[in-house]
């Protein structure tokens, strides 16, 4: 069963010229019709289907729509025209730490997080001990968020984020943070998650990364799929752009 | 019809809880490093309509608000007004930016997003709780008679409740596109609250303010609270049908024009 379904999806931005943003400004220029916006495609008839189970990467260079993609899938954007089926719950993990309070304490922080994830109360009580072991740092629980430490954060998201078994994960380069050894038990997490059925759609500029963990790649190409299969064939693909690119600055 | 809505009730449901959290982190933040903490929801109204009440006695010589043979301290009036004023006005000056300072929430994880204004309002009502203690203290000090209709204090509080919703609803959704309303909305405001009898009584105004009074819904709420609290009285019907019709009206307003356009917000915040 497809857990995602992206069919012809389209994303267009308007991008002004100039930003209007203010009443007088914007009545001025629409009566003069100077009120002119670039259209600009972050995502061009992209189509894709991530069966359950998959693990699935999206490489690609920096602007080709990666993320723009996965905010799709997410839910957070609406796309200018085409579907974005999702069945199952989602885990976004688009930026770690995304409603998080900096005034609040660790503790509180990971009430109000868990509810924006849509967790209850009471699940968070049953975890709270798991999600703190897995942060280490229940020295500093009660201690505001503004005096942590960005890695800090980080790790305290990771473990909420990652405390339900949710039906699809969505990762965008989340597994750069931390030091060497987080990074291992968060690579370690997430494939906990996937041996339980889990469905991951992660964006990665680690090429490694993606071969380590993921079975499908997309590769995307200024908004659309340049190519689209095992990840072996892709990533092999995606590398030698790189080697090309070399030999060309090399000539 | 029921079809339609169940959706929203879901998912409304799944995120109770962000409602809670969001309100309770408004309630921490907002005392957090201060030394009397919640008790200052009671002392601020308090200290506050004592300044009001000092210059209004003393300067302007204000201290019975009768009607017919109920008399009314001045202190007393003053706070029903206040009370029922502030409200609205935090409220809806509240729940206008909640949307931007949603934003960084916003751009990364889907959440229905009439809960950021909700939650302002509902902060908001929890403030207006508070005061509700200052008002009943001023009561009790000034022996201010009650009577039986005091019960159905929380009448006119409940339709606010739903006006304010309503008028939060179109501000947030403005706001993201024009920033200019914030500015212009807090000059309303303040306007409105010079045409709302909070520190008069209406019988003062000129005719043409008079003639204005009655289409500001405001009023209705201010006159529908003191019958019930201070006056003993049920309230007529003009003020059942300014207060509902204007929370209905602001409410079908505010769901249309947010829903029409909240999913170009994450575009402009």
């Amino acid at each position: 069963m497809s857990m995602i379904e992206v069919r012809d999806v389209s994303m267009r931005f308007n991008m002004a010229k100039e930003r209007v943003d203010n009443l007088k400004e914007y009545f001025i220029k629409r009566v003069k019709g100077t009120l002119k916006f670039e259209e600009f495609y972050a995502l061009t008839d992209v189509s894709l289907t991530v069966e359950k189970g998959d693990v699935y990467g999206l490489v690609g260079l920096n602007g080709s729509g990666k993320s723009t993609l996965l905010k799709i899938v997410a839910g957070v954007l609406k796309p200018s025209s085409g579907t974005a089926v999702v069945r199952g719950t989602i885990a976004p993990l688009i930026e770690l730490g995304a409603g998080f309070d900096m005034d609040l304490t660790a503790r509180e922080n990971i009430y109000l997080n868990g509810a924006v994830l849509g967790l209850e109360p009471a699940f968070i009580d049953a975890k709270f001990d798991e999600i703190v072991d897995f942060s280490e740092l229940r020295n500093f629980l009660d201690v505001p968020l503004k005096n942590y430490s960005s890695g800090m954060v980080a790790r305290i998201a990771f473990a909420i984020a990652t405390v339900t078994k949710p039906d699809i994960l969505i990762a965008d380069e989340i597994l750069s943070v931390g030091d060497f050894l987080f990074q291992k038990k968060c690579e370690q997490r997430m494939r906990e998650l996937m041996s339980g059925g889990t469905t991951v759609l992660i964006v990665s500029h680690s090429i490694d990364q993606i071969e380590r963990l993921c079975n499908r790649v997309a590769w995307l190409d200024h908004g659309h799929i340049r190519m689209d299969g095992p990840v072996e064939e892709v990533c092999a693909a995606y590398k030698s752009l790189g080697q090309s690119a070399g030999e060309g600055a090399g000539a | 019809m029921v079809e339609k809505v169940k959706p929203y009730v879901k998912d409304f449901w799944r995120y109770r809880h962000l409602l809670n959290n969001l309100i309770s982190r408004d309630i921490k933040v907002k005392y957090r490093r201060s030394a009397l903490g919640m008790l200052w929801s009671v002392l601020n109204p308090l200290l506050m309509m004592l300044v009001m009440y000092v210059v209004f006695s003393q300067i302007f010589r204000m201290t019975q608000m009768n009607r017919g043979d109920v008399e009314v301290n001045f202190a007393v009036y003053l706070l029903t007004g206040q009370l029922m004023y502030n409200f609205f006005s935090e409220a809806t000056q509240t729940a206008m930016s909640s949307v931007l300072s949603a934003a960084p929430l916003i751009k990364k994880v889907y959440i229905p997003k009439y809960i950021f204004p909700l939650e302002k309002v509902a902060f908001s009502f929890v403030n207006m709780i508070f005061s509700l203690i200052a008002l009943i203290l001023v009561m009790v000090f000034t022996r201010t008679p009650v009577h039986a209709t005091v019960l159905l204090f929380w009448v006119p509080m409940v339709i606010l409740f739903v006006f304010n919703f309503g008028v939060g609803l179109i501000l947030a959704a403005g706001t993201v596109f024009f920033r200019d309303i914030m500015h212009l909305y807090g000059v309303a405001v303040t306007a409105l609250m010079y045409l709302t009898p909070i520190m008069y009584d209406v019988s003062i105004l000129p005719d043409w303010a008079r003639a204005v009074i009655p289409f500001n819904p405001m009023y209705w709420f201010v006159s529908m609270f003191r019958d019930f609290v201070i006056y003993g009285e049920f309230p007529g019907i003009n003020a059942w049908i300014g207060t509902c019709m204007s929370a209905l009206v602001a409410l079908v307003l505010g769901l249309a024009l947010f829903k029409k356009s909240q999913d170009r917000f994450v575009l402009y915040i």
